[in-house]
């Protein structure tokens, strides 16, 4: 939050949308990460969207696009899961399409052993992975996108990378078939706890 | 700009980590797949109707 921007020229406008424009495909690269099912991500970019178009007199020219927008899709993601928004969705999506083989009209929903993997872990050390891993980010700039200490985005990520390896080497994710129901109640475990806000859905707490 | 533990430190020097910023960390390499084939995917029209209408508000 700036002071008085100069006012925006023309120039800077056009610049504004074409630069809103790229970012899209990255946007929804960053949503599909987060919310696992594309429908869900590709809403939360459109939200996301919106609300940089309407913030667009806040944008720094020659800063980075890509950081400024990430912040406004992952807080409208965070505050989404707090409001449980998507959590009648989400827990049966999550559910659903992990632990289920894909049927039915929408056709499959094939989610790779990566994928499930990685929405199995709680939303703060899935985005932390995403940003550093996927995104590009430095750890400073993944700190700054989520609002903590360049030492918290370290823990996350090593965490993430940790439970992540030992998932994809010992084979050990949630099956796809609803069969392996203790991998669904601890997914839908984790679910509880998140949408309680038990899980770690502050920004500035250590993890 | 090199940050404790994302860029490697190597006798390769500043070249090798700018490059493996660009790209990512090795460890990553399954994540960035996941993610590039999103970014590859055609845009749907409901995104290009959207940033069309977005110089008319």
């Amino acid at each position: 939050m700036s002071a008085d921007q100069p006012k925006r020229s023309a120039a800077d406008k056009v610049a504004f949308k074409r630069e809103l424009t790229e970012v899209v495909p990255h946007l929804r690269a960053f949503a599909r990460g987060l919310c696992g099912r594309p429908d869900m991500a590709d809403d939360l970019v459109q939200e996301t969207l919106l609300k940089a178009w309407a913030a667009q007199e806040r944008f720094e020219p020659g800063t980075s696009m890509r950081a400024w927008t990430f912040v406004i899709l992952r807080n409208a993601y965070l505050t989404d899961m707090r409001r449980n928004r998507f959590r009648g969705e989400y827990d049966e999506m999550v559910a659903e399409r992990i632990l289920t083989a894909p049927a039915g009209q929408e056709g499959p929903v094939h989610l790779s052993d990566m994928h499930r993997a990685l929405l199995t872990l709680p939303p703060e050390r899935r985005e932390a992975l995403l940003l550093v891993g996927a995104g590009g980010f430095s750890y400073e700039e993944a700190a700054n996108i989520c609002g903590c200490a360049v030492g918290t985005i370290k823990s996350r990520v090593g965490r993430a990378r940790a439970a992540l390896s030992s998932m994809l080497d010992d084979g050990d994710i949630p099956q796809r078939s609803i069969e392996d129901m203790r991998a669904h109640r601890a997914i839908l475990q984790e679910l509880d706890d998140v949408a309680a806000g038990r899980g770690q859905t502050q920004p500035t707490k250590a993890d | 700009m090199t940050v404790p533990g994302h860029s490697e430190k190597n006798q390769e020097g500043r070249k090798v980590a700018a490059e493996t910023d660009r790209k990512g960390p090795e460890w990553a390499a399954g994540l960035k797949q996941l993610y590039n084939s999103v970014v590859e995917e055609d845009l749907p029209d409901s995104f290009k109707d959207l940033l069309d209408q977005l110089d008319s508000k």
